[in-house]
């Protein structure tokens, strides 16, 4: 299935050269737009007096009729002894259900503000050619996750908003806060000089409790065309989790093309940065592999050289 | 062959495990450090009404900031990241900055999605934000003999939770000082009196209650009260021992209550022990 031999170009210059700049960012735009959206709705009201959404991420009502909350601020607030009122156990109820369809993740990659701020670090440690850094394990998210609910338990307090970017970030932007800039910061340096993808890809437990959330989602990356892939790595270099990527690209046979890992934020740069377009959204009941030759007509290298 | 990397695999597993572990406990033991700190509310923050006691409120607010919102008067805002400063993100007002102004329909109440602020409090007269102290009377005016009397005439609750007490001004020895006095039980901390002291420095603050008040001891029962609410004696037929009044030979049982006036200096006892009563 292997190019063999074939020396490819810098990441993402093979996408841009066979599908466009638009068709090798399209996901990357979408995910940017939707991420800006879902802030100004927030800061539509501070910002021009649309009060179309009041409140933050941790909890918010849209419309004076829907509300919404976090559900992890709710799991510890249950933890530290206090049984939310019937708005906010709505509210989280809708986000959960949400989640657990689309994609827990997609919250990471679709909605937090702190994403930008670790893809900019990501984007610079690229440019700069850094060390890797610190590294953890994956799992040292879920770790915390349960350390925050231990101490949310044992100190009677919603323990993690005392210091979680993600809502700290969200609050200071919606309601002028000046320290708000010192944990973008922060976080920024945490990512470019500390730990690569660190924040976001090994420490965060806001991703590690909405990853749980997305666990049986329906929306799903499929390697569907793994057949075409020709080994150019580049899906590996984008992703933030690519752990999650091997068990779908490089599996032999029947088995299953779709990425079933739960930490896969469905960002989909995967679909975008790939020149021969193996990866595709479906569901997760989808399990068809393309095999070649396919029925819309790409003249995509290096298919014949499997053979 | 099979045993080896079984064990290897397990001694990994077993330090990577551990690793995490005392990882997670230092990290848990600086959270919960924080969520400490982050508990010692300044005492120039008042939460909203209805807010759940300080304990209570930390387990229940999202610090989302809807009641922020729907403060029509802007009085609360959101804590900032800060040392000294309430728990970040949570809400909070600073009476001499906006005080509140006791909506009837309490809309801080209707928006909290969580219960942080209790839905039980329909009656804005009932809420406890604080109790407002007369903190300073050297330089409260009205304690100087003038008539400022602007904290009594601003407060929404007059005449309950600050009265106006007439006493003699000792100074001048022909005025009156009107003390203004705050009744903690009718006062529900809303700050406003503080707002308005005309001072520079407000003389009234609103105070947390537990900085405000003493409480009283258990035991201490106010036997005049018992005594009016029962319209008699708690104890019947108890010797009513002579009061020790000023004057001479006050202190001799002999002769109790000393010489009267009116009897031009004789001697009169002015205490009779009861008939049958004795040793």
């Amino acid at each position: 299935m292997s190019t063999q031999g074939k020396v490819h170009l810098p990441t993402g210059q093979e996408a841009l050269a066979t599908k466009g700049w638009f068709g090798a960012h399209k996901y990357l735009v979408l995910r940017r737009v939707s991420q800006a959206f879902f802030l100004l709705l927030f800061l539509a009201g501070p910002w021009f007096g649309i009060w179309w959404v009041k409140g933050t991420l941790a909890g918010s009502m849209t419309f004076d009729f829907l509300p919404l909350n976090d559900p992890m601020i709710l799991g510890q607030m249950m933890v530290a002894g206090h049984w939310p009122e019937s708005t906010a156990l709505i509210g989280g109820l809708i986000v959960l259900v949400a989640y657990a369809l689309i994609g827990g993740r997609v919250y990471c990659s679709w909605v937090c503000p702190i994403n930008p701020v670790t893809d900019a670090a990501h984007w610079l440690h690229d440019r700069l050619g850094l060390q890797k850094g610190w590294q953890p394990k994956r799992a040292t998210r879920y770790w915390l996750l349960g350390t925050v609910f231990l101490v949310s338990a044992l100190t009677g307090t919603i323990a993690w908003e005392v210091v979680n970017p993600v809502t700290i970030v969200h609050r200071g932007l919606v309601f002028g806060m000046g320290w708000v800039w010192g944990m973008v910061v922060a976080i920024f340096l945490f990512d470019l000089i500390v730990a690569r993808r660190g924040w976001c890809g090994h420490v965060c437990p806001v991703g590690a409790f909405y990853s749980l959330v997305g666990t049986k989602s329906l929306l799903r990356v499929s390697a569907l065309r793994r057949d075409a892939c020709d080994d150019c790595m580049d899906c590996y270099a984008v992703c933030p989790e690519n752990q999650v990527i091997s068990p779908a690209l490089k599996g032999k046979g029947d088995s299953t093309p779709l990425i079933l890992s739960s930490d896969c934020t469905n960002c989909g740069r995967c679909i975008d940065v790939c020149s021969v377009d193996v990866f595709a959204f479906t569901h997760r009941f989808d399990t068809h592999i393309d095999v070649p030759p396919y029925a819309v007509a790409t003249d995509a290298p290096a298919k014949q050289n499997a053979a | 062959m099979a045993a080896t990397p079984h064990k290897v695999d397990r001694r990994r597993f077993l330090t990577d495990s551990a690793r995490m572990a005392a990882g997670c406990a230092v990290a848990g033991g600086l959270l919960a450090y924080v969520t400490r700190d982050a508990k010692a509310l300044p005492d120039q923050a008042l939460r909203p009404p209805g807010a759940l006691s300080e304990d209570a409120f930390l387990a229940a607010c999202i610090r989302c900031g809807l009641c922020v919102r729907d403060c029509p008067y802007d009085t609360l805002v959101l804590a900032d990241l800060g040392q000294n400063g309430p728990a970040t993100g949570t809400p909070y007002f600073t009476a001499r900055d906006i005080p509140c102004e006791m909506c009837d329909d309490i809309p801080c109440v209707a928006a909290c999605p969580t219960g942080a602020l209790d839905k039980g409090l329909t009656d804005i007269e009932d809420a406890r934000m604080g109790t407002a102290v007369l903190v300073d009377q050297e330089n409260c005016l009205n304690f100087l003999g003038l008539r400022c009397d602007v904290c009594y005439r601003v407060c929404p609750m007059i005449d309950e939770a600050i009265r106006l007490e007439m006493r003699h001004n000792e100074r001048s020895g022909h005025h009156a000082i009107f003390a203004p006095t705050v009744r903690a039980d009718a006062c529900t901390g809303c700050g406003i009196c503080e707002k308005k002291c005309v001072l520079p420095e407000a003389a009234i603050k609103v105070l947390p209650t537990r900085l405000a008040r003493g409480a009283p001891a258990e035991h201490y029962r106010k036997g005049w009260e018992e005594k009016d609410a029962r319209g008699a004696p708690v104890v019947e037929g108890i010797i009513d021992l002579p009061d020790r009044l000023p004057g001479p030979g006050t202190d001799n049982l002999a002769a109790p209550g000393g010489f009267l006036p009116e009897t031009g200096g004789a001697f009169q006892p002015t205490f009779k022990l009861p008939e049958g009563a004795g040793q």
